[in-house]
């Protein structure tokens, strides 16, 4: 249908799309447009560079100049890689898009290597490790009756486990109600003390942990006489742990809109009520995240154990008395051994704890990541069961909509 | 029907010195039920209101109406001491609720606060809680049941409290629409019904005064139109006042009108106020007939 342009009040000037299509004649479907991804342009434009690159720097590397190198060769090859974009694209595209291009390739190297260093990392320790982890006894034993040298079919990181489950699970009951109780007094009272204390939580987390670890050594062990144990080095785990837990929780605090604050506040709330019925329960999954992060931080800790835990290479399950092995202090007494047995035991026992650490961060992101206040199915059910069965048994007072109790109150 | 017995018993209608005995009050008998003396109020040094006076009648809908940045939700805020939650904030005058104080250093904050319920520009659903919940919010925070008394153990849900569901929702104008989903959260609601269900968890407390800050700001017509429906429904249970920047809003829903303005130096003060009718019909001021009529603003 034509667009009517008359000025005959009687000719409709509207349009009804629906009843013109219907009319005229049936349209194929339009297939879906592109917007992203490699066009195929991009594509043979990045192939190209690459590989004109890698030809570039193998004649260079091989042919042409004096040096070798495996370091020099990438990088070489990545910067020839560049420059050869740079001039594929400049075929195609202004100044604007090569540079676009150009930004493109740098930020998405840079992910890729920071990616590949934690693989590297992580498959690496699991190579080295990988002889000691097949081993059950390496889970359920202890090096306290064998030799450095026994073989690995002896002996395992049990009473490292143990003393890291113990104290990190100290520092946790420490660290985690301070921690929290100071985010909600830097989010939810503030004030001028405010400021100081936030300053001295961010001074808190960038203290040295060794230092954490020579202050409770300093107090703990030359001041009051205790000896070094489990506890002093939770205590000293601590130090890094609460700044943490602080700072993320405040973070999260400060997340839970004012809105809510003030609607719970316009109901005739108090403070107290309106931060522990709304405030936290509202910021809950956020200070999961922020308690784990705290225990991920700390349970790779070394420098502060190492001087407070003592050394030794017994099932101690007290925290109280006696020194007490944990998984980092294991792995750098095994790892200074000059045995391979030891040095395999070591990169066994940093898998096990690369993989808490692991498992606690995605924990964290799991938790964290939970959209809050979600009603189960059966609650729901349940709820709904209730009402109807309430307007069954009276459904004159619910249509009349009030209730002896409340009459005289509404009309 | 309004509460006047619940506190303090009824109370002779302060007063009303000076400015606020104008003519358009006079002629309407009904009690005072909310007297704003004076007020002014400032943030920090910057002051926003300046002597401001109004009476709003108990039962009738109140509109403040003014351009932006004129002091009304600032002086909606004073009117159940939420403006003092803003850092810097302070203020002067009188707040009178059927002849009490709400500033009175022997009353809490949330005493007022729970005799006099506000609903935000922006719906506020609890988002970790569900429809029923939320409805029932404003008396599980403080620890009473439905009638209002304290409750000194852990609240459990009763027939009362599931009355109470309903009959707030109804009066909200949202029962209909949720009645089957009530453990749903509240945030699962559209716009508009989350804007009702905040005016249900308002009702469900039963204050004496409903605030209410451009409640329609964020809807559509729709819903606006049923905000609206509910506006006028309860306002035989309880005062509302309720700023608006909709003129047509203000006229739809509201039996006083009071115009602010902040303008010439001047921090925010009421121009003209008086029936609704006669602000829009025929003001005095000509500052006033332009606003109406969005000569300006």
């Amino acid at each position: 249908m034509p667009p009517v342009t008359s000025a005959d009040p009687d000719v409709p000037r509207t349009h009804l799309p629906l009843r013109e299509r219907e009319s005229g004649d049936p349209r194929p479907p339009r297939p879906r447009v592109r917007t992203r991804g490699l066009t195929p342009e991009a594509l043979v434009h990045h192939l190209a560079a690459l590989l004109g690159a890698l030809a570039l720097a193998w004649l260079l590397f091989e042919q042409v100049l004096p040096v070798r190198g495996t370091i020099g060769f990438w990088l070489v090859w990545y910067l020839l890689f560049l420059t050869l974009l740079a001039a594929v694209s400049s075929t195609t595209l202004d100044r604007q898009g090569v540079i676009d291009r150009l930004t493109a390739a740098l930020v998405t190297t840079c992910g890729l290597v920071l990616v590949t260093v934690l693989a590297g990392i992580v498959v690496f320790t699991f190579l080295r490790g990988r002889s000691a982890l097949g081993h059950l006894n390496f889970y359920t034993q202890t090096t306290a009756l064998i030799g450095p040298d026994a073989p690995l079919d002896q002996g395992g990181i049990l009473a490292a486990m143990a003393g890291t489950a113990e104290q990190v699970g100290i520092s946790m009951l420490i660290s985690v109600p301070l921690g929290l109780a100071t985010a909600v007094y830097l989010s939810e009272v503030g004030g001028r003390l405010a400021d100081a204390v936030r300053r001295v939580v961010e001074t808190m987390s960038s203290v040295p942990t060794i230092v954490a670890g020579l202050f409770v050594y300093s107090m703990m062990i030359i001041q009051f006489g205790f000896d070094r144990s489990g506890f002093a080095a939770a205590l000293a785990l601590c130090v890094s742990m609460i700044p943490v837990v602080t700072t993320t929780a405040e973070v999260v605090l400060r997340l839970v809109p004012n809105g809510l604050r003030e609607a719970s506040l316009a109901l005739g709330t108090s403070r107290w009520q309106t931060v522990s019925r709304v405030v936290l329960p509202t910021a809950l999954p956020g200070l999961v995240t922020a308690v784990l992060l705290g225990v991920a931080r700390v349970i790779g800790e070394t420098a502060p154990v190492l001087l407070v835990a003592g050394n030794t290479s017994e099932m101690n399950l007290d925290p109280l008395e006696g020194p007490q092995l944990s998984l980092p202090l294991f792995i750098f007494t095994q790892v200074r051994l000059p045995l391979d047995q030891a040095i395999e035991r070591a990169f066994g026992a940093g898998v096990v704890l690369l993989t808490l650490v692991v498992l606690f961060f995605s924990l964290a992101r799991i938790v964290g990541g939970r959209a809050p206040g979600r009603v189960s199915r059966r609650q729901q059910r349940r709820l709904a069961a209730r009402f109807d069965q309430r307007s069954e048994e009276r459904p004159d007072q619910i249509d009349a909509g009030d209730q002896p109790d409340h009459e005289g109150d509404l009309p | 029907m309004t509460r006047l017995d619940r506190k303090e018993g009824p109370v002779a209608p302060t007063p009303a010195a000076g400015p606020t005995a104008r003519p358009a009050h006079r002629a309407d008998a009904t009690p005072a039920a909310l007297v704003a003396e004076q007020v002014s109020a400032w943030f920090g040094d910057h002051q926003v209101l300046e002597d401001v006076d109004l009476t709003m009648a108990a039962g009738r809908v109140t509109a403040l109406i003014g351009p932006s940045g004129c002091g009304k939700s600032t002086f909606l805020r004073i009117l159940n001491r939420m403006h003092e939650l803003v850092p810097g904030a302070s203020l002067a005058g009188r707040v009178l609720l059927e002849g009490q104080d709400v500033y009175d250093p022997a009353l809490r904050p949330l005493e007022s606060r729970r005799r006099i319920g506000m609903v935000f520009q922006k719906a506020n659903p609890f988002p970790t809680m569900s429809i029923y919940d939320n409805v029932l919010a404003g008396l599980a925070l403080t620890g009473r049941d439905a009638r209002g008394a304290a409750l000194g153990r852990r609240r459990r849900r009763t027939d009362e409290d599931d009355a109470l569901v309903e009959r707030s929702l109804r009066s909200a104008g949202l029962w209909d629409e949720v009645r089957g989903r009530l453990g749903t959260p509240g945030a699962s609601l559209s716009g508009g019904q989350q804007q009702r269900l905040c005016i249900a968890r308002s009702l469900a407390v039963r204050p004496d005064v409903l605030l209410m800050d451009e409640p329609c700001s964020a809807l559509d017509p729709t819903s606006t139109r049923r905000v609206e429906e509910t506006i006028r429904e309860i306002a035989a249970e309880v005062t509302v006042v309720i700023v608006t920047h909709n003129m047509q809003q203000a006229q739809r829903v509201s039996d006083h009108c009071a115009f602010f303005l902040a303008a010439e130096g001047r921090p925010g003060h009421i121009v003209e106020q008086g029936p609704t009718a006669d602000v829009f019909g025929r003001p005095q001021d000509p500052r006033t007939d332009d606003y109406v009529n969005g000569r300006f603003g």
